[in-house]
């Protein structure tokens, strides 16, 4: 999966695999990684997505070399690198301000890193034409860093992060600063960039969608931890905790109540058996708003969807889709999601409409229950 | 046709309140020029008209009549320039010291924490806020021959007579070097401070060595601040007076001292007047020069 000739840049792009196990970083008494183990695979897209101040920044720059953690064991392939001053471990990375040298020009930059590995001067030119041309900046080798647009910094810094053929790649929220447009047309861009080269990746960002769009993995951290590390799919439609199903996506956690049978009910109406195999406590539903849907007042449930009754409290039109929060008792609301097409406004739900909203058994989602803070 | 070009014609004068808008907007542009009237006049009073009187004065003979002649004798006597040669060394020794002192000094400074900044800066400033004869004298008392200097490296050993530090060229330049080195490590510190941490780390993390990210990419950065800061402290070392009329002891004779010597011995207001023009001239086109070669307005005044 990981080697590939299409590139050009003319070295063996051969990816590598990061073992990292019991990464431990304090700043004071408070854990900026907490005991970390992560296996990132040869060649693949993994995001490090969590809140800020989460450590997933810390554990970019401890695979940088940028800071020193307290103990733990960082490798690249078979090579232990814990001790390795960042300009020996020989990785990319992308900056989230870019980190363009402001005294060279855009070639000068790309060059920088083959300069110093001592490559003839005739190659480095090739190799530089070749980088520009892969992030679509062909012959803006010799303007300035300051006549360059936020994108096409933002192209440059990547470039002269890949020029050099480094087997891993870190960026570091390297789209932030971009407008919204832009921004996804990069993240498609970095995805195709990424298959072309075939290196391992390692992204941090605290944009759940940008991580969904883009990654292989999901490594969803929180407070120095791993709260959950897996493909996007499994993190969205298969949170393993509270956290995760918070943070990815939108959702409404029910705490729900057990039988005597042993199954799981929410005021008293069944939702489902306890999942196999799981050991807690007790248990939430996690309701995603575009699962739900709204049905004709008076439905009840049937062995395919769990019905909620409520009240309308206010629907809202956002473009493409539109959504009804809907009280189906005193301190709990669900949000509706639906697609508007062609539906013409007056058929949304009113305010104070009585509705009921259907969710499908397939997509009841369980956690075990956490006591939020 | 006749309707449209009515209506070409008529527009420019029907467009809504354009003559107000333009009034006002040139009322606040003649209010914002008002403000600069006291800095004209000051500058107008105190400098350009000074310097236009020293100009003629220097041009006037011994009889009154207009003459070259004080320019001439700054060219047949070798004492004038020796004077100026003396000058150029103590500001070109000065501004090197001031170099190998402020650049490291500057380097740790950008390098601290923001809440330990304030008290090293504040070593830094305190000889600012105090008064140059003050600080001329302690050298003074320090570098003496009993000075507190001498006892002290001949109690622990380092030399068996005084050593002779101050009243010659090495009392002038420690004098000097201590005096001017704010003027070089403020603007120094100011463009080490607008590095970018992560261009460091860019540097690094592209394979460059802590040495050479710094002389590839650090120093570079900094140059523009450390030639502000040095012309700054050439340009006042070329006419300064106190520090080596004190410290040089009458051994380092530079242009304001001769000037002043001048002035006192012979009340020769002609040839002291030519001593500050040439000096003057000296140091505008030395501005210049540099001026074309660095773009050091753009490095006194941060832009980017």
């Amino acid at each position: 999966m990981a080697s590939n000739n299409n590139s050009g840049s003319g070295h063996d792009a051969t990816a590598l695999p990061i073992h990292i196990s019991s990464l431990t970083k304090k700043y004071g008494d408070l854990y900026a990684l907490d005991s970390v183990d992560l296996e990132i695979r040869s060649g693949e897209f993994l995001t490090l997505l969590g809140p800020s101040g989460s450590g997933k920044t810390t554990l970019l720059m401890a695979i940088a070399g940028f800071n020193r953690p307290d103990s733990g064991s960082i490798r690249f392939g078979e090579q232990e690198v814990i001790l390795t001053p960042p300009h020996q471990r020989n990785v990319g990375m992308v900056f989230q301000s870019y980190a363009l040298f402001p005294h060279m020009s855009v070639a000068g930059n790309i060059a920088f890193p083959l300069k110093l590995r001592g490559v003839s001067a005739g190659e480095i030119e090739e190799r530089v034409t070749e980088a520009l041309e892969t992030v679509q900046l062909s012959g803006l080798g010799e303007r300035g860093i300051d006549q360059l647009s936020g994108g096409q910094r933002q192209r440059v810094a990547l470039a002269r992060a890949f020029v050099f053929g480094p087997r891993i790649l870190l960026m570091d929220e390297p789209l932030s600063a971009l407008d919204k447009k832009l921004r996804e047309r990069m993240q498609i861009e970095l995805k195709i960039l990424h298959r072309k080269l075939g290196v391992t990746t390692v992204y941090v960002t605290h944009d759940q969608r940008e991580a969904l769009t883009m990654s292989d993995r999901i490594a969803v951290i929180n407070h120095g931890r791993l709260a959950q590390v897996d493909t996007p799919e499994v993190i969205y439609n298969h949170p393993a905790n509270a956290f995760v199903a918070d943070f990815i996506g939108e959702s409404t956690m029910l705490d729900l109540d057990q039988d005597k049978a042993g199954n799981l009910t929410y005021k008293g109406s069944k939702i489902s058996k306890p999942p196999s195999g799981g050991n807690a406590d007790g248990w939430s539903l996690v309701v995603r708003p575009e699962h739900l849907s709204i049905m004709a007042n008076g439905k009840a449930s049937t062995d395919r969807t769990i019905v909620f009754k409520g009240t309308v409290t206010e629907t809202v039109f956002q473009g493409e889709t539109a959504f009804s929060i809907v009280a189906i008792d005193d301190d709990t609301e669900l949000l509706v999601r639906f697609g508007t097409g062609s539906k013409a406004k007056s058929t949304y739900p009113q305010s104070g409409e009585q509705v009921s909203v259907g969710l499908g058994r397939d997509d009841a989602i369980l956690i075990p229950r956490e006591d939020q803070p | 046709m006749t309707v449209i070009d009515m209506e070409k014609t008529a527009q420019p004068e029907q467009a809504l309140h354009a003559g107000e808008l333009q009034r006002q907007q040139s009322r606040e542009q003649w209010s914002l020029l008002s403000l600069v009237v006291p800095a004209l006049i000051v500058v107008v009073l105190i400098i350009l008209i000074p310097v236009g009187w020293l100009f003629y004065l220097s041009f006037v003979g011994k009889d009154g009549g207009l003459s070259m002649e004080h320019y001439l004798k700054m060219v047949q006597y070798k004492s004038y320039a020796r004077t100026f040669v003396t000058t150029f060394q103590v500001s070109v020794l000065t501004t090197l010291i001031c170099i190998l002192i402020g650049y490291p000094l500057s380097y740790f400074l950008a390098l601290l924490p923001p809440r330990w900044v304030g008290i090293f800066m504040l070593a830094v400033l305190l000889p600012f806020w105090t008064s140059l004869l003050v600080r001329t004298y302690a050298w003074l008392v320090l570098l003496q021959k009993n000075g507190l200097l001498n006892d002290f490296a001949m109690q622990i050993g380092l030399w068996d007579s005084p050593v002779k530090l101050v009243h010659n060229m090495t009392g002038t330049l420690i004098g000097m070097a201590h005096i001017m080195l704010p003027f070089l490590v403020l603007p120094l510190y100011n463009a080490m401070k607008k590095i970018d941490r992560d261009l460091m780390f860019a540097a690094a993390n592209l394979g460059a060595s802590p040495v050479s990210a710094f002389w590839k990419v650090y120093f570079p950065l900094s140059l523009p601040g450390m030639v502000a800061g040095s012309l700054i402290v050439f340009v006042l070392c070329l006419g300064f007076y106190v520090t080596p009329a004190v410290l040089g002891g009458g051994r380092v004779i530079m242009v304001a001292t001769q000037i002043t010597a001048i002035l006192e011995n012979q009340f020769d207001w002609g040839a002291a007047s030519a001593l500050g023009v040439v000096l003057l001239i000296a140091t505008l086109l030395f501005l210049y020069i540099a001026g074309r070669l660095f773009k050091f307005d753009a490095a006194l005044f941060g832009k980017n």
